[in-house]
């Protein structure tokens, strides 16, 4: 039985976990329809052009993993931001660690959509924002079906959350082959200021599959920040789809480090709902082996006077692949808009692939657009300029690398974060520098 | 540049809706509408085709039918319907012509009303022409200074019949039949076109020339153009097209396959002006055309267009960079306007070593026009130190219409560079001051920055051509400020 049929001959035993006669259930149940439709994205879609699932989608994921195992905090104390004071929404397996997180319900609400989609407190913000952004496709489409837990983090106007917010998934391995759907929910009401991190980790060398929506709404003047830390073991693959939406005068920050899993796609798509937006979206990527990550983002400039700013920057060695499709598409309203695409790529072997697409799509006429893309290779003059000056080259090659991805590291917010990319990149490129940049 | 002075730019554009929308009503010889195995026979009947020419349409007939029609394009169109097209039309004729005088006097007052009035061609310029008028290639002029040299320039039919070793060994070796709808179609059906052969180490001493037409209505176009350049030569060819106006929507399917062997090198510049439709987006030629070239190794080839005509565009010029040290450049401007819409760009795949590229493109669109680049840039794992770069700009004029970037970047070699820049502008607000401010109004002003911004594109240009490119970009963006 492929994967499709058992996920659909699935949907009726989770029925039976949920309460079938509420408004959500209606959007699962389309959203489940329209899966069943679509099936899984090949090769053939535009969309998926360079990245295949077929070979993740031959395991034989367990939908509900159903044996519970819990974890010490020594086993995955190495996998949190842990020193600073964080709040934190941990799920093992899917299923939330009371052990693990530290939750609040004073004045911002940073909790569990499990309790959201049910509990009558919340049900005029779900009713407001769950689903309303994400797309109807495939995989999307699939999550929504299934969407029972993940994070819910609600912040009312006028409030600054005095320390970051970590949400993070691991899967045992307790099954040989794991398929988790999180769905997260982030509202950011006028004025509010949120910084999250978000891990997904395997704990095992099992298979596992993450395929998790994330909604973003950002009010008026409000900022978000959200570091995807992506550093899972080679057996996890991750499809994740991000949506953002923003009113007027916010500023939505995503920032993506791809450094580890077997395959993984970020789709990041952000709509500009007001004037005077600003958004960004950065990613570093470095990967090696048969490794695939694949950034598929979109901007969309609805209104007049926003900007967005994207730069991504690929490292890629061995056999990995890498690929950027990146598209602005700008109204006839939007005029004076500014966005800037950027994508710098370097190779390190002959047999790595990158395959760029950044496409722009624009029908106003008074706006600065650009995209850039290239690949390329380090300096050969400013590595012998180094090895000159006694740094070995593998040293000097990891400073280049770095001041490569500086321009990306330069706008994380959070020390901790920055520092722990900092080391996370060290160990990507074996090396040891001892030095702060 | 031009002699062409700005009074007579206004006066132009107070008279003219489409300088060249007449129709010469010249007696043709046209088959019945719809294509069947049948038609394909009858078309290389008529012809007198060798048995391996008829197999190879018919070949290619059969993978036509099976294919299906691409839909991927930035483009929305109503599809032809390729059963009520006749697929064959040629002016009734005396078999052969040995000066021009024996040309048609209607057809030689078409060329006269085109431009490019054989006898002064003749006399003045340096440029040899073959001139097509609904497919048969009617005269081709300063073929006896081009046969001293060993070249050979002549309509496809004709050198299927003179020279067939050349043309089986070549035709479909670039594009293959199978290689997409259109190319299919074309292959099956095509009546005719040039045929260009450079021998070894010759420069070619004049500009090779075609000029293209479309003048029977509701009969499609199907041409096949090969050019082969052979080791250490050199040719530069022109292509030009006009069509009269005409309502219904006309299809365009050509075929152009370059190859260029070692050391050669090919210059191939066109100047596309089909009937863009009138300005409610009525009627215009639907153009989509297959165009790549081979290069062997230290081969160049040069694609240079200008792309102001036909409602729809469909168009990629491609390089395919075989040989080591091969290099490939593409420079376009594709100006929209009106309704008018195209999805162009260029192919460049990088196989051998040291190979490099340029990619220039402009695209200016104005009205409620939709105006797209789709580009490919591919280095193969074995292509070490291919060099790319690409730059796509793009000019708006109004709201309502649209600039599309579709780059597609795929690299396996680690010592790739590759470069990639996209802009999208308006003409600036200071930069029609200041033209004002000098007594330039603002129709003309726009005129002058749209060249500026093309010059990089008309620089590639040869002379003729790029006064004739200069005068369509202006015609083009005809009221198109404000």
């Amino acid at each position: 039985m492929d994967l499709k049929e058992k996920i659909v001959s699935s949907y009726v035993a989770f029925e039976d976990g949920v309460n079938i006669n509420s408004d959500i259930h209606e959007i699962r149940t389309e959203a489940f329809q329209n899966f069943e439709k679509l099936g899984f994205p090949s090769k053939k879609l535009e969309a998926w052009k360079y990245t295949s699932l077929n070979s993740i989608l031959k395991e034989d994921y367990s939908i509900f993993p159903d044996k519970e195992k819990s974890i010490t905090l020594a086993e995955v104390k190495k996998y949190f931001i842990h020193d600073i004071d964080t709040y934190k929404i941990v799920f093992i397996d899917g299923k939330y660690s009371s052990f693990l997180s530290e939750t609040t319900h004073d004045n911002i609400d940073v909790c569990l959509m499990s309790s959201a989609l049910s509990k009558k407190k919340y049900k005029l913000v779900i009713e407001n924002y769950f689903n309303k952004i994400a797309k109807q496709d495939n995989l999307t489409s699939l999550n929504t079906a299934f969407s029972k837990e993940g994070a819910y983090i609600h912040i009312p106007k006028n409030t600054e959350v005095e320390k970051p917010i970590q949400i993070i998934n691991f899967t045992t391995g307790e099954e040989s082959a794991t398929m988790l759907q999180p769905r997260n929910l982030i509202v950011a009401d006028k004025n509010a200021h949120v910084q999250i991190i978000e891990r997904h980790q395997s704990l095992t060398s099992n298979a596992a599959l993450t395929n998790v929506v994330t909604e973003i709404f950002a009010d008026r003047h409000s900022t978000v920040d959200l570091y995807k830390i992506q550093n899972d073991n080679i057996a996890a693959s991750l499809v994740d789809n991000t949506f953002v939406e923003q009113q007027s005068n916010s500023v939505v920050s995503v920032h993506t480090f791809s450094f580890g899993g077997n395959i993984t796609r970020n789709n990041l798509n952000f709509f500009q709902k007001g004037e005077h937006i600003d958004s960004i979206l950065k990613g570093i990527t470095i990967i090696e082996g048969k490794q695939h990550v694949d950034h598929h983002t979109l901007v969309h400039h609805i209104e007049p006077n926003c900007e967005s700013h994207q730069d991504y920057k690929g490292i890629y060695d061995e056999r990995s692949t890498g690929v950027f499709n990146g598209k602005v598409i700008v109204e006839k309203e939007a005029q004076k808009t500014n966005a800037y695409q950027k994508n710098n790529n370097i190779l390190m072997n002959n047999k790595s692939t990158i395959n760029a697409k950044p496409q722009l799509e624009i029908f106003a006429d008074d706006v600065k657009c650009s995209h850039g893309c290239t690949i390329g290779q380090l300096d050969e003059q400013a590595l012998f300029y180094m090895q000159q000056r006694g740094i070995p080259k593998k040293e000097a090659k990891a400073l280049l690398m770095y001041a490569f991805a500086n321009t990306v590291l330069e706008s994380v917010k959070v020390p901790e974060v920055k520092e722990r990319i900092m080391k996370l990149i060290a160990t990507k490129l074996k090396v040891n520098i001892g030095f702060n940049i | 540049m031009s002699k062409y002075t700005e009074d007579d730019l206004r006066e132009e554009l107070e008279t003219k809706e489409y300088e060249y929308g007449f129709y010469t009503d010249i007696e043709s010889e046209t088959f019945a509408k719809g294509l069947n195995e049948d038609v394909v026979r009858a078309i290389s009947k008529k012809k007198n085709e060798p048995e391996w020419m008829t197999e190879w349409r018919l070949k290619a007939f059969e993978v036509w039918s099976k294919m299906e029609e691409p839909e991927w394009a930035n483009v929305t169109y109503k599809k032809p319907e390729f059963q009520e097209i006749a697929y064959y039309s040629a002016p009734k004729q005396k078999p052969k012509l040995n000066s021009i005088d024996e040309v048609d006097p209607d057809l030689l007052a078409t060329f006269e009303k085109l431009g490019i009035s054989l006898e002064e061609q003749k006399r003045l310029a340096n440029v040899a022409v073959d001139i097509v008028v609904d497919s048969v290639s009617v005269a081709t002029t300063f073929k006896k200074t081009l046969g001293e040299k060993g070249i050979i320039f002549m309509p496809i039919s004709e050198a299927i019949q003179e020279h067939p070793e050349l043309v089986r060994k070549h035709l479909g070796t670039v594009v293959p039949p199978s290689d997409n709808f259109y190319a299919a179609l074309n292959s099956a059906v095509f009546s005719d076109g040039s045929f260009c052969y450079i021998p070894k180490g010759v420069k070619c001493p004049m500009e090779l020339s075609t000029y293209f037409r479309i003048n029977e209505g509701g009969t499609g176009q199907f041409e096949r153009t090969l050019v082969v350049a052979d080791e250490g030569s050199f040719v530069s060819y022109l292509e030009g097209c006009t069509a009269p106006s005409r309502d219904e929507n006309q299809l365009h399917a050509a075929v152009v396959e370059l190859i260029a062997m070692d050391d050669a090198e090919i210059k191939y510049s066109t100047v596309q002006n089909w009937f863009p439709g009138n300005s409610e987006g009525k009627g215009g030629v639907y153009n989509f055309v297959t165009k790549r070239g081979l290069c062997e190794t230290n081969a160049k080839i040069s694609w240079t267009q200008v792309e102001t005509g036909s409602a729809i565009t469909w168009k990629y010029p491609s390089c395919i960079l075989k040989g080591n040290n091969s290099v490939g450049e593409f420079y376009s401007i594709a100006v929209t306007n009106n309704f008018q819409q195209a999805d162009t760009g260029t192919k460049m795949i990088h196989l051998g070593k040291n190979t490099k590229s340029t990619i220039i493109s402009k695209g200016i669109s104005a009205g409620k026009s939709q105006n797209s680049y789709r580009g490919l840039v591919q280095i193969s794992s074995r292509a070490e130190n291919a060099r790319n770069f690409s730059q796509c700009d793009s000019l708006l004029m109004g709201n309502k219409c649209g600039a599309h970037t579709f780059p597609y970047i795929e690299v396996k070699n680690k010592s790739a560079q590759v470069e990639h820049e996209a802009t999208t502008s308006k003409i600036g607000e200071d930069q029609l001051f200041y033209c004002n401010q000098r007594g330039i109004d603002t129709e003309k002003a726009i005129a002058l920055i749209v060249n500026g911004f093309s010059k990089e594109v008309l620089n590639k240009l040869p002379m003729e051509f790029a006064v004739e490119a200069q005068k369509l970009l202006e015609i083009s963006l005809e009221g198109s400020v404000g």
